[in-house]
């Protein structure tokens, strides 16, 4: 058995868990492809599971779903070209990472939004409030005068 | 017959609750002293009550009393003691009861610890918590009964869901839902606030402590839950953004803001009406949270109950408290004077930014979490929402707040001046720097997401450290004027640094164990070895396994480093008994380094099996982060202004007629 080291590289991959339901048969003998493999499956459903990728998931039809991506990958397919060949099969609904259509426009831009929109409440509020003053009144420095000379 | 007593304690405990609902309330209103008082006993009363039906449950789970519909459908004779406790709260009713006790427990602590508090405010706060109090029996009693009877009786339970039979899974909930429920008590803060029309430095310093204690159980809560699914689910992952992980997720960020702009209204005045509306958020989503777990509208890996008429009942609930609150506060809130001025670059300005960019995080978890219900309620269409979506905007949302966080506590309150802040803090983003390149040196791979990630977690160490080195002169004071600011110094600023520092041997943790893990999935027989990062793992051989309330198979295996055994370890692959349900156990060695992780898989042909051994890189970080925070969140607690409270000048300003 030759030596295999399977590390995730995921896109931005913060949070995510990695997998350990592929099983030795799945593996391709070339590193670099089973790691695109990896990828890919990290970000495909399993569809009778509950919020599970397929990397993460020993179902059958995970494995199955495994297989075919390796298989198309085999066959020199780009990763997008994987991606929609399993798309086209199995919906949008396989895609963790949904696509930006109109109907996920507020998905996408809603956190951000909150920062823009709350960052400009904020400024506007802080230019229509009265400045922070400087100096202190006349008044108030006789007050003071007043304090200290006692 | 203990059942039936449990049962009638419960009913006997709505009353009271309706009780504690209206009198104080009431009494408040006329300003009668002893229809106020009488909420007290009313708070303490029920507590009594619920906690006797709450030991009327575990008895039964105890003696295995199948006639019980709950026990038999939940427990097992065979089960072991510790999970015969836990399954009280492994089931919906069983957890239900333990929601209202421990809302029970936080109303009677403000009764009883109280004494403080204006009367008036007293009695109202006191009076919210009855009422939701109320609404909660009102729901057990009428849709999730546990103390329904079943007859006759079965011979033996259905058991516990296997994968709940963990020491780790079995006591997160209890903090979970005291780290849930204690926001409960900066609602009732707020809306008796809102209601007496009155904010101030004061009622900061009340409300302080309760959201401090809820922030330290809900991280320990979750960290504990992390630690869970890490070495029981048999993944080596830690979180999932599962909707139910999220659920306990979204109050921690809104309580974290809390904590944060209740400080501004204590030490400035200012920011009142969003700590009010923070106080309003956070336990709104500790509802909503509980609604996702609790209705099944969402079936996902720890989901436990599907029932869809206890989630209209639930939905009724929020409705009423959130729709309720929200309205509450858009009458009163433009009342609220708002008072502390200050420039936008200050503390209060640093504090501000803390809140926006944790509101748009909470945002980013929010939405993610609930669009894909709303989306397939109104349209039909069904969508994913996975982790690669929370990474692109919870991620790029957190980044940034991580890295400022060091900065908050050098900036000077009303007006800062950032180049000076920062030139503090030269030397610690210096060391963060040099440390960085050390790590690289010695593991130079991966994503460029991880050198930064490192960097982040030595920034906000350091940062943290910085903050008390400045502040006791440390370098620039002579040993005997450091050592007396040392002691003089409030415990809550201890508890501020271990949290920031806490946050950054997390973010190290995950960052590292994410980007860095080595994996090797192998098919193997006994007698062969994996070499992991440096390790071996020996594969001896596989034994039949027989446990309790299980059967299966173990795997023995020896972890050694240069030719000396390090750990001996097991991996279980069980099947429970009552169920037939498979769990995996996790073989684990830990070290400061990281950790070995071994997984026995599936039997293959001619004695070969599959095992997954992998070395995951400062795993313990993760776990040691969180409860370095939990610790900062106590010590914080233990601080002098909040264990004396108000100091009697300010309360005698405020309430003349405060004495009780």
């Amino acid at each position: 058995m030759t030596k295999f080291f399977a590390t995730i590289v995921l896109l931005l991959g913060i949070l995510s868990g990695p997998a350990l339901a592929v099983q030795p048969d799945e593996i391709l003998k070339d590193p670099a492809l089973e790691a695109r493999a990896r990828a890919i499956s990290a970000g495909l459903r399993c569809l009778v599971c509950q919020n599970q990728s397929i990397d993460d998931s020993d179902a059958t039809v995970a494995r199955d779903l495994r297989i075919l991506i390796r298989e198309q990958l085999v066959k020199n397919q780009t990763d997008e070209q994987v991606v929609s060949f399993v798309v086209e099969r199995y919906g949008d609904y396989v895609l963790l990472k949904p696509r930006l259509t109109a109907k996920t426009m507020i998905l996408w831009f809603t956190p951000f939004l909150v920062v823009l929109l709350g960052g400009f409440y904020l400024l506007r509020a802080r230019k229509t409030q009265a400045p922070v003053h400087d100096q202190l009144s006349d008044a108030e420095k006789a007050a003071l005068e007043a304090i200290l000379r006692k | 017959m203990i059942i039936e007593i449990g049962h009638f304690a419960l009913v006997l405990a709505l009353a009271v609750a309706a009780y504690q609902t209206i009198v104080p309330q009431w009494g408040a209103w006329r300003n009668d002293g002893p229809l106020m008082a009488s909420g007290r006993v009313a708070a303490l009363l029920q507590v009594l009550l619920i906690g006797l039906a709450f030991v009327a449950l575990t008895h039964a789970y105890l003696t295995s009393d199948f006639s019980v519909m709950n026990v038999a459908e939940n427990s097992h004779s065979d089960k072991p003691l510790i999970y015969k406790i836990s399954g009280v709260w492994g089931n919906h009713e069983g957890s239900m009861l333990l929601w209202v006790f421990i809302l029970a427990i936080f109303g009677a602590a403000v009764a009883l610890f109280g004494s403080n508090l204006p009367a008036t405010l007293k009695a109202r706060i006191l009076s919210v918590q009855g009422s939701i109090g109320l609404a909660f029996l009102i729901f057990l009693v009428a849709s999730s009964n546990p103390f329904l009877r079943l007859l006759p009786a079965p011979i033996e339970g259905n058991g516990l869901n296997p994968i709940l039979q963990d020491p780790a899974l079995a006591f997160h909930p209890p903090f979970l839902y005291a780290g849930y429920v204690g926001l409960s008590i900066a609602f009732s803060f707020a809306v008796a606030a809102l209601i007496e029309g009155r904010v101030d430095a004061a009622w900061a310093r009340w409300v302080r402590p309760w959201t401090l204690v809820s922030w330290a159980l809900l991280t320990i809560g979750i960290g504990m839950g992390a630690w869970w699914a890490y070495y029981e689910l048999g993944w080596g992952g830690f979180w999932f953004w599962d909707p139910v992980e999220n659920a306990s997720f979204m109050p921690w960020l809104v309580a974290t803001a809390l904590l944060h702009s209740a400080i501004v209204v204590e030490k400035r005045g200012a920011l009142k009406i969003w700590t009010i509306l923070l106080s309003i958020l956070a336990f709104s989503l500790s509802l909503v949270g509980t609604f996702l777990v609790r209705s099944g509208v969402l079936t996902s890996v720890h989901a436990f109950a599907v029932d869809p008429a206890r989630g209209v009942f639930i939905l009724a609930i929020l409705a009423v408290f959130i729709g309720g609150s929200l309205t509450l506060f858009a009458l009163r809130a433009p009342s609220l004077k708002a008072g502390g001025l200050f420039a936008t670059v200050s503390r209060e300005g640093g504090l501000v930014l803390n809140n926006l960019l944790l509101s748009a995080a909470c945002a980013a978890v929010f939405i993610g979490t609930l669009y894909p219900l709303a989306l397939e309620t109104l349209t039909g269409e069904k969508i994913s929402v996975g982790a690669p979506y929370f990474n692109l905007t919870f991620g790029p949302i957190f980044m940034p707040l991580l890295l400022l966080v060091p900065l908050g506590p050098m900036l000077t309150w009303k007006r800062a001046d950032v180049m000076a802040s920062l030139r503090r803090l030269w030397w610690a983003a210096a060391a963060a720097l040099a440390l960085t390149l050390v790590v690289l040196a010695l593991v130079l791979r991966g994503p460029w997401l991880a050198p930064l990630g490192v960097a982040l977690g030595f920034w906000l160490m350091l940062g943290s450290a910085a903050e008390l080195v400045q502040r006791i002169g440390l370098g620039s004071q002579p040993l005997n004027i450091v050592w007396a600011r040392l002691k003089g110094l409030p415990r809550s600023a201890f508890g501020t640094a271990l949290a920031h520092g806490g946050l950054g041997l997390l973010v190290i943790g995950v960052i590292i164990l994410s980007l860095w893990k080595e994996e090797h999935i192998v098919s193997i027989k006994p007698g062969e070895q994996i070499p992991v990062a440096g390790y071996s793992v020996l594969f001896k051989g596989i034994e039949p396994l027989h446990g309790p309330n299980y059967d299966g198979r173990l795997g023995r295996f020896e972890i050694t480093r240069s030719g000396a055994l390090v750990k001996e370890v097991v991996s279980e692959k069980r099947l429970f008994r009552p169920r037939g349900m498979p769990t995996t156990e996790v073989g684990l060695l830990q070290a400061f380094w990281g950790d070995v992780y071994v997984v026995l898989g599936d039997e293959g042909a001619n004695g070969a099996h599959v095992v997954r051994a992998s070395f995951n890189p400062m795993a313990s970080f993760i776990w040691l982060g969180a409860f370095v925070m939990f610790l900062g969140g106590l010590l914080s607690l233990t601080d002098r202004r909040l264990r004396i409270g108000v100091p009697k000048r300010a309360a005698v300003a405020a309430v003349p007629q405060a004495a009780e």
